[in-house]
């Protein structure tokens, strides 16, 4: 009976699939074997985050080193996403840290109190402006501006000086240059939105807005559209024949251009409109009904300890908020820093977010 | 039944029904009227419309195409066919992001169509329409193609024989015993397309949204869980409204068939209309299918300098710069472990569901029936919110398990397992099962020796198309932990979610990989079903 013995392989294979897989689940086994032979109850502190997450190898055995707890890092989704899954299981959370909680939704976070306030040490070394919550719930760990970049090249060989102010992007010999992204659904959207909110106020933006999409603006759901897609002046956009030279990107997208081209260029392929900016600050707070508070106050204190606002830069292409905190040579010489973003306060962003991201989708999209 | 039912009522019933309830209850009670105030809204309502007409478009216009592929695919003997008909089921596992892309690249600003022809598509409904034909022709080609290739063409000689024309033959005779495939596939794509996701992101801008696509900002953005809920019961009506249509119109026409061995029914193309016939779905499968994944391969190549293989070679490194904390290649190796899980799950579960619907009749058996549908129509963020707020004690605190990966995904795989076995188990002619009771088989003998041979290979089909939505899966696979195992479609993401063209071309080549594995696993798949088995029929 051959068809037995397939079917029998089958099964076979596809047990021995499950076999490999449950190799995977092995740290687990690791934790159990170390509360059975007696060490302290848990070795491991676990950090929920959004995707863009990401830390060096060598700055997480340094944590080990200094404090005895390994990271376990859990990712899930974009950073509204990741935030609002923290919202629904609280109390039961899935970690011990949270962190990627930005100013653009720190009131929701703080409104659903989902964090256990903590001073963490060396947060006197942190710049003042950054810390936006008095009873320390959420302690700063990075920053990031939104700005528009531009392709260098498209404007040398049209003899044209690149738009540098807000205003610039709605002057005629501008028109038709701008990919953004759609506010509703993309953290860099709605920061840019943020900017023209901070720049002409509550009542001006949407005034600024109407004038914008007149001069041709084009907008796409996400970021890796509209950098990847059809701006012309990344190496995606390049290959992708993106016509468009202006685009919403982040003031660290020129050092990351030239970080991972082959070879390194001696300048940038794109340039940051500096007039142009909304400062994102991102936060990391500890979880109420966290398993493992010690170990979580320990991983508060290490993300803004210097070293690892040192390795930051390169893994997540953002800025530390530690003072005396260096950048790394890429970042100095191909990044700009900038001098005056423009803000919103988290409260009056919390109190209109959702009407602003109605109003500029029935303006802008419909 | 049992099994399954417990499987579905854990993993998906309990889930759904907490987050819905979340979204609908407050401490007032119960707010049954949110779902006249959502209703209502214009917004909404534009919603729904687009949703249903772009699925019935879609639908029809994959059927169009790909139904003479079908045929094809299952009468022909031509040479390339089987890794054909695997190239055609590889856009099944691209994620949606990959595939965007390619698109854009042909029918997008500057893309091909519009250099040769001044043709552009983007953001208009045409290129959703066409890039769902593109994800589904396989699921045309699989179900449809796969039962016409066992249907004895002699039945319909015998006919003409008789004096019926060409067309009154195919009517009478192959489209009656065809149409419960047919309508299957039909259902699939109905339901794929109806709760089309990244497609109508990319492609259609932000002017266009899907219901998907409102429940997910809804849900994951806005965090408003009592529209979420109301959108997902509407999801449901619409889903439960189409399964009950299908399967009234499907019940009436199951009949037992006489099933054969395909290699034996599919001849070299004679005359000239078969001819025209074969190579006008060569044409469509070149155009519509090789092309947008050869732009993907083209650009896995594509240097600053020249073709070269940079960014394979870069694959092998974690980086310097630690965009991951493994090396990317080794999300091949997640990727089909986490796969393989899924497969085993969906084909446990999803063929003893099968064995028990063709067994057992009744209304209950129909509702359930139904039920192991509507994961195909219920939106991957319902189910995972509903995982986090169910599955969150000891001893089925999952949320941070790698087997909340393949669960999920087999909850997909199911229903395929289910609609792949059941026509041709529904065809199985109950009287040699009788026949081999009378002779003293036990009834698991029975199944052995006369189901078993007769199903094995839709159960290979059902394994392919498993396997497949598992390799691709990424809505559910995302919001899961561990990120020190990425799979394929998740490590492309990540790396097209960085600027830098060393990223870039890196989430090409993985792509392209990505393409290569699901087409070689099929491939394995296509050569374990064609085996010589003819000797035992």
């Amino acid at each position: 009976m051959s068809t037995t013995k397939k079917i029998a392989g089958t099964v076979l294979a596809a047990a021995l699939g499950v076999g490999t897989l449950t190799a995977c689940g092995s740290d687990d086994t690791k934790d159990k074997g170390a509360a059975a032979s007696g060490e302290p109850k848990s070795k491991t502190v676990t950090l929920v985050s959004h995707d863009s997450f990401n830390a060096s190898e060598a700055i997480l055995k340094e944590f080990e080193k200094q404090t005895g707890y390994t990271v376990k890092v859990v990712k899930s989704g974009d950073a509204g996403a990741a935030l609002n899954q923290e919202i629904l299981t609280k109390g039961k959370p899935r970690g011990d840290v949270f962190f990627g909680v930005d100013n653009t939704l720190l009131s929701r976070a703080l409104d659903n109190g989902i964090f256990t306030p903590y001073e963490a040490k060396g947060l006197a070394g942190v710049g003042a402006a950054y810390q936006l919550d008095k009873e320390h719930r959420v302690t700063p760990v990075d920053t990031a501006d939104i700005c528009i970049n531009y392709d260098k090249k498209y404007f040398a060989d049209k003899k044209l000086a690149p738009p540098q102010t807000l205003d610039d992007l709605i002057k005629p010999e501008y028109k038709n240059l701008l990919v953004a992204e759609n506010a509703a659904t993309s953290s860099p959207g709605l920061g840019f939105l943020l900017a023209t909110v901070g720049k002409y106020g509550e009542q001006g933006w949407q005034d600024y807005w109407s004038k914008l999409r007149a001069n041709g603006v084009e907008v796409v759901d996400g970021w890796e559209q509209a950098y990847n897609e059809r701006f012309s002046g990344s190496a995606g956009g390049k290959k992708a024949k993106g016509d468009r030279p202006l685009v919403v990107s982040y003031a660290s997208s020129p050092p990351v251009e030239v970080l991972y081209a082959e070879p390194q260029p001696a300048e940038a392929p794109t340039g940051v409109s500096t007039g142009t900016c909304f400062r994102q600050i991102e936060f990391a707070g500890l979880l109420k009904g966290a398993k493992n508070e010690a170990g979580g106050k320990a991983l508060l204190d290490f993300l803004i300890s210097r070293g690892f606002q040192e390795d930051m830069p390169l893994n997540m292409f953002v800025n530390p908020v530690v003072q005396d905190a260096k950048l790394p040579e890429i970042f100095t010489k191909h990044g700009v820093v900038i001098e005056k973003p423009e803000t919103v306060a988290p409260d009056t962003i919390a109190k209109n977010r959702e009407q602003w991201v109605k109003s500029w989708t029935s303006l802008v999209v419909k | 039944m049992a099994v399954p039912l417990a499987f579905f009522a854990l993993f998906f019933g309990w889930p759904v029904a907490s987050i819905v309830g979340r979204g609908l209850k407050t401490d007032s009670g119960w707010q049954f009227g949110q779902i006249a105030e959502v209703l209502g809204r214009p917004d909404i309502a534009g919603v729904l419309w687009f949703t249903a007409w772009q699925a019935l478009a879609s639908t029809a216009l994959t059927l169009l195409l790909a139904l003479p592929a079908a045929y094809v695919f299952a009468r022909f003997e031509f040479p390339g066919k089987q890794l054909l008909r695997a190239v055609v089921t590889v856009p099944f596992v691209l994620p949606t992001v990959v595939v965007g892309t390619a698109f854009l690249a042909l029918v997008g600003r500057n893309g091909l169509a519009d250099e040769l022809w001044g043709v552009r598509l983007d953001t208009t409904v045409w290129a959703i329409l066409l890039a769902h034909v593109f994800f589904n022709y396989a699921v045309v080609v699989r179900t449809v193609g796969g039962l016409w290739a066992q249907l004895d063409p002699r039945q319909e000689e015998a006919a003409r024989v008789l004096g019926a024309g060409r067309f009154a033959a195919w009517r009478q005779v192959t489209l009656p015993a065809l149409a419960p495939a047919v309508g299957a596939a039909a259902l699939m794509v109905f339901l794929f397309t109806f709760s089309s996701f990244g497609v109508v992101q990319i492609l259609g801008g932000p002017s266009y949204a899907t219901l998907e696509v409102e429940v997910y900002r809804q849900t994951a953005q806005l965090l408003d869980l009592s529209t979420a809920a109301v959108l997902t019961l509407v999801q449901f009506a619409a889903v439960g409204m189409i399964l009950a249509i299908h399967a009234w119109t499907v019940r009436r026409r199951e009949t037992a068939l006489r099933l054969v061995d395909p290699s034996g029914t599919a001849h070299r193309p004679r005359g000239l209309a078969q001819r025209a016939l074969l190579g006008g779905v060569l044409l469509t499968i070149a155009l519509l299918i090789v092309l947008p994944l050869g732009v993907l391969v083209e650009r896995s190549f594509d240097e600053a300098g020249g073709y070269g293989l940079g960014y394979y070679r870069a694959l092998q490194d974690a980086g310097a710069t630690g965009t991951f904390l493994v090396p990317p290649l080794d999300a091949v190796g997640n990727s089909l472990r986490y796969a393989l899980a899924a497969t085993a799950i969906a084909l446990l579960i999803g063929g003893l569901a099968a064995a028990a619907l063709t067994r057992r009749a009744g209304p209950f058996v129909r509702g359930f029936d139904a039920l192991l549908m509507l994961p195909l129509g219920v939106s991957a963020v319902t189910v995972g919110f509903g995982f986090l707020i169910t599955l969150d004690e000891p001893p089925l605190d999952l949320r941070t398990s790698w087997i909340l990966v393949p669960l999920a995904q087999a909850l997909v795989g199911v229903p395929f397992v289910v609609r792949t076995m059941l026509p041709v188990l529904r065809a199985v002619d109950a009287r040699l099962r009788e026949a081999a009771a009378v002779l003293g088989a036990s009834p698991w003998r029975a199944w052995r020796e006369v189901d078993l041979p007769l199903v094995r290979r839709a159960l290979l089909i059902a394994a392919g198309f498993a396997f497949a939505v598992s390799l691709g899966e990424f809505g559910a696979t995302v919001f899961i932990a561990r990120p020190d195992h990425p799979t394929l479609p998740v490590a492309v993401a990540r790396l097209l979610g960085r600027a830098g063209e060393l990223n870039y071309g890196q989430a090409m080549a993985l792509s392209t990989i990505l393409m290569l594995v699901c087409a070689v696993s099929l491939l394995l798949l296509e050569r374990l079903r064609s085996d010589k088995t003819s000797g035992e029929f």
